[in-house]
């Protein structure tokens, strides 16, 4: 909490990056289908959720609202098409994920490890949150919720967020 | 217009919600992907596939190389292993194939059908679908390959599961161990029969036995052929725990045949047929067996031709095409009671006939015939 007070800071310090045509398109492509591909080798990689890390990364770095709600629907979509579930499942999830990310990306600073692995932890939580309820509620599944395994794969995903928004800022271009 | 600009954020994602939540509504009460949902299913999965393809060529490179060197290290101590396990599996087969004669020449005295697997396919595992809640394979395997929608996937363990989608060159595959799947499975034992299906967290249950029944762990599960989509007689898995459930039917816990985390290759039976199985050439009929067969509620009495044959003194006598195509096994001595061949004579030989496919999906809860001992030679594969 302490970390997150010392990182806010106004809207004027706030850095707003965009993406090339090539890696808005061809990073999401390319993490879903390692997502898709890696648990055919490691299926523990199952747990790992590189569709809802990109939203949020490329929310909080763009640092817009719209293309933080437009990203996470597309990519949700993307990730709704590779299951066997309705279309609007994950989209739904992935959506408020990047809106919610894109706002809090306006008055936090997200370039440091520490509120990155927060924002990840606290947007998977929300994720995961969202979709039972489309599941339990829209589609009248009965979902069973292992709140230990959640918070495993919260923390999981947290730690690897770390990782990979590090890696991925190779691609941020400054506005 | 200064109203929406003002909000223009805020009335996006309400458009972009309503809009998913409609189109939620619309795959849930049609509930098939037809249409323009089938179609953006397709192009999501043409743009993914080749990725995945790629991965797994450039994953097999490194791994190919790096196999042909640790063969040549281990060829000699494999090959010395690998007749051991020949010599062992010589003496079972042949132990089998009797068990197996002997299967086939009861069923066909009993009239039954069976779903023989005639033609598969075999397929690279190429992707999931990545998500946790949907557990889904795609295969490099699609409609140019002969691969249609409800297909069965195996491996030589077990059952995988059936085929969902079909693509061109994909082919999506829903595992035994996702919530909506569905099994029609028998305990080989017991002869108990319910539904093999997933959880959300990727277990595998058996549903609909009641709760009365005992199901020890360690007991094997066939599938029933009740479903119309697997063949009778495939592995699925075994008991891990049973205990008092909800309602009427016991929590039957299940370790699938297949390790459905560890899936490379597979196999997608693309046709079955329904025969009678062939008896000619599994040696003499008794004169018990056409006696059996022709003259069902007699009950053997002293100086008949059956008992002559119970004392070993019937003569064998030449396959006869009119038996309904085989005999069963003679009864023994101690069978004292009046025989008929749909009762006692499986019964009398010691094998369990494999029963009828249930034809329907509903379970069939039903012990039949718990003492005899099962019949596992007559397994389609």
């Amino acid at each position: 909490m302490r970390a997150l007070n010392l990182s806010y800071t106004s809207r004027e310090q706030v850095e707003v990056y965009r993406f090339s045509w090539p890696v808005s398109v061809g990073l999401p492509l390319l993490l879903m289908a390692l997502q898709a591909f890696l648990p055919v080798r490691l299926h523990y990689f199952r747990v790992f959720d590189f569709g809802l890390l990109l939203t949020i990364f490329f929310a909080v770095s763009r640092r817009s609202q719209l293309s933080g709600t437009l990203t996470g629907a597309a990519i949700g979509m993307l990730q709704d098409g590779l299951t066997h579930t309705p279309f609007g499942v994950f989209g739904i999830a992935k959506t408020l994920v990047g809106y919610g990310a894109s706002s809090i990306g306006i008055r936090i600073d997200v370039e440091n490890p520490g509120s990155r692995f927060l924002l990840a932890f606290f947007f998977y939580a929300v994720h995961q949150a969202v979709f039972v309820a489309v599941e339990r509620e829209l589609m009248g599944q009965s979902i069973h919720v292992n709140l230990g395994h959640e918070a495993g794969a919260a923390l999981a995903n947290s730690v690897m967020a770390v990782f990979l928004f590090a890696l991925l800022n190779r691609f941020k271009i400054r506005d | 217009m200064n109203l929406f600009s003002r909000h223009k954020n805020t009335v996006v994602l309400a458009t972009v919600l309503l809009a998913q939540l409609l189109a939620l509504a619309v795959q849930v009460k049609r509930q098939t992907a037809e249409g323009p949902v089938r179609l953006i299913r397709l192009v999501t999965v043409s743009t993914i596939a080749p990725f995945e393809r790629m991965l797994i060529y450039a994953g097999g490179s490194v791994r190919g190389v790096w196999s042909n060197y640790i063969d040549l290290r281990s060829v000699r101590r494999e090959n010395q292993q690998l007749k051991a396990e020949s010599e062992r599996m010589r003496l079972e087969r042949a132990r089998e194939q009797e068990d197996a004669r002997q299967a086939r020449r009861i069923q066909a005295l009993l009239g039954f059908k069976e779903q023989w697997i005639d033609a598969t396919v075999a397929a690279q595992v190429i992707g999931t679908s990545g998500s946790e809640n949907s557990r889904l394979l795609y295969l490099d395997k699609g409609v140019k390959d002969g691969i249609k929608v409800d297909m069965p996937v195996i491996t030589p363990d077990g059952v995988v599961g059936k085929i969902l989608n079909v693509y061109g060159e994909t082919a999506q595959v829903l595992m035994i161990n996702d919530p909506t799947s569905g099994v029609g499975a028998t305990l080989v034992n017991s002869r108990l029969q319910g539904i093999v299906k997933g959880t959300a967290t990727g277990e595998v249950q058996l549903n609909y036995i009641m709760s009365d029944e005992a199901v020890p762990a360690g007991e094997p599960l066939v599938t029933s052929g009740g479903d119309h989509v697997f063949p009778k007689g495939l592995p699925v898995g075994t008991v891990t725990k049973a205990s008092p459930g909800r309602n009427l039917f016991l929590d039957i816990k299940l370790k699938p045949a297949v390790d459905l985390n560890r899936l490379e290759e597979v196999l997608v039976i693309t046709q079955q047929k329904a025969r009678t199985p062939d008896t000619t050439g599994l040696g003499p009929i008794r004169a018990s067996d056409i006696l059996a067969q022709h003259l069902p509620g007699v009950p053997p009495s002293p100086g008949t031709p059956q008992q002559d044959a119970a004392s070993g003194q019937a003569a064998p006598i030449a396959s006869n095409e009119n038996s309904a195509g085989g005999a069963a096994q003679r009864p023994t001595p101690a069978t004292s009671k009046p025989v008929t061949p749909k009762t006692v004579s499986p019964a009398a030989s010691g094998v369990k006939p494999k029963i009828a496919a249930t034809d329907g999906t509903k379970p069939q809860n039903a012990k039949q015939g718990s003492t005899q001992k099962t019949n596992q030679g007559a397994n389609p594969q």
